[in-house]
């Protein structure tokens, strides 16, 4: 068993303690958790400093001698890596917007249900297991730089190669590496509620360098997709967060989308990256609307829209690189979208393995001998049923 | 990968031809930090005969446009062709890098 999360309460009503510890105790028995109690920001900032273990604040808003809005501020300076929720009365959206803006994480409303509250306390643990994974990860890596191959390698091991599925829908992926490795990653994620997140991403660079930015793009893209639902918002988080201390200029083109195997409602947000291609049972297609994010890591705080679609049962959503629609023939002319559209035309594919082989066989096909120059990376969901 | 340069009004112009991608981006980074000073006020990149331009090639531009921007100098590409205009569009470089249809035009802008 690894050590149990430390997770301190902040909160002026002396009653909270005792509850905490008697709704929780299953978890605090099962070495799930400990608690620790501060009844005011200031309290709460001494023991910060006290303890480095503390993983996670949970914090009321009105407080003597230090308010909780406060406290959010001075948290990151003991620790950035601590994630806080706050506690507010139900429906004060003024404190709830400041809190969010301030960089808490999640927020639940009074009187406590510790059902929800465990739930959130959960979703924010993982949040930050992902995000300290994320940090070690790129860490040991910088120790890795000078091994050959290290960056294929990398890209390799960041692939997942079991996609989630349902009675309903169905997921496949699959990259083509160019030969001397490209900047090309996916990633499926199972989200709360049954819902499905599935992204598609070129880094701009080749080499080590550019598989570490890789590696903290789809970590901290991870991270991000499940603490948060809006992929407008997920990338606007992610954004931020590659941006800082990248004096490197690179940067990624990332399409972000959460699927509801339910509905079949499609939200994507757009991170300068190709538009997908919504393909439907009778072979046409249509490119979805871009939303106008730019790529990811250029510039601080950019607005990343993002639009829903509803896959009718049959549709397919296929995201893609720009490594299919640019590739080349022996005349120079690119293989372009209106050939992939032209593919699904002729070829209808049944589940979303085939539709990605039809489109590798025919982009190899196109390019014939000229070599390839960039990955080819293709994500296929297939809403299920006619 | 050769960045050609020249001056109009207080300008640098600087104009590539070709294709930048991958295997040529760090050459044209190399060749296009050389054709600018330190002292230049104001940068037109004119991409009028580059035909293709990689994710790579973009991240030259982004550094240029960002040391240019710390050296207080003003940065504009312009008379991209429609499949450059494209990538600028889709990836969204339009929204931080001025764009504009002619050399006398982004010249114009940038000495106003």
């Amino acid at each position: 068993m690894e050590q149990p999360y430390k997770i301190l309460v902040v909160d002026d009503e002396p009653d909270l303690e005792p509850l905490m510890l008697q709704r929780m105790r299953r978890h605090i028995r099962s070495g799930k958790y400990t608690f620790v109690f501060a009844q005011n920001g200031i309290e709460a900032l001494e023991r910060l400093n006290a303890e480095d273990d503390i993983d996670m604040v949970l914090s009321d808003i009105n407080m003597p001698r230090m308010d909780g809005l406060t406290l959010l501020e001075q948290i990151p300076k003991v620790d950035p890596n601590i994630r806080s929720v706050i506690v507010s009365a139900y429906g004060d959206m003024k404190n709830i917007r400041t809190a969010m803006n301030r960089g808490a994480f999640d927020f639940v409303t009074k009187p406590l249900d510790f059902a929800d509250l465990q739930i959130t306390i959960d979703r924010t643990l993982s949040h930050m297991t992902e995000w300290r994974e994320a940090l070690s990860s790129r860490d040991k890596l910088v120790a890795l730089q000078n091994e050959l191959n290290v960056a294929s390698q990398i890209q390799q091991s960041i692939l997942p190669t079991h996609f989630p599925s349902g009675e309903n829908y169905e997921i496949f992926a699959s990259m083509e590496p160019a030969r001397n490795v490209g900047g090309d990653f996916f990633d499926v994620l199972t989200l709360e509620a049954g819902m499905v997140g599935v992204a598609i991403a070129d880094v701009s660079d080749k080499g080590v360098p550019a598989a570490l930015f890789m590696m903290s793009s789809r970590t901290l893209l991870k991270g991000s997709a499940i603490g948060m639902g809006e992929p407008g918002q997920v990338l606007g988080e992610v954004n931020d967060l590659l941006h800082e201390d990248n004096d490197t200029g690179m940067f990624v083109t990332i399409l972000y989308a959460v699927y509801s195997p339910s509905s079949g409602e499609f939200s994507y947000a757009n991170g300068g990256h190709n538009s997908p291609l919504l393909v439907h049972p009778d072979g046409s297609s249509s490119l979805l609307p871009l939303t106008g994010g730019i790529a990811l890591g250029v510039a601080p705080e950019m607005p990343y829209q993002q639009q829903t679609v509803t896959l009718a049962p049959g549709d397919l959503a296929f995201l893609y690189t720009d490594g299919v629609t640019e590739a080349m023939n022996a005349d120079g002319e690119e293989f372009g979208v209106e050939r992939l559209q032209a593919v699904f035309e002729a070829n209808r594919p049944q589940d979303p393995k085939e539709a990605n082989e039809i489109v590798f066989e025919a982009v190899s096909e196109f390019a014939g001998e000229t070599a390839q120059s960039d990955d080819i990376t293709c994500l296929a969901l297939h809403r299920k049923g006619s | 990968m050769g960045v050609t340069s020249e001056r109009q009004d207080n300008t640098l112009i600087a104009k590539t031809e070709g294709r930048i991608d991958g295997a040529n981006a760090r050459e044209f980074q190399d060749a296009l930090d050389a054709a600018i000073d330190s002292s230049e006020r104001a940068v037109v990149l004119d991409l009028e005969d580059v035909s293709y331009i990689s994710s790579a090639g973009l991240r030259v531009i982004l550094l240029t446009a960002k040391s240019l921007q710390k050296q207080d100098a003003k940065f504009a590409v312009c008379s991209l062709s429609e499949s450059i205009r494209e990538i600028f569009e889709i990836s969204g470089f339009d929204q931080i890098i001025a764009v504009h249809d002619s050399r006398d035009e982004a010249v114009d802008a940038l000495n106003n």
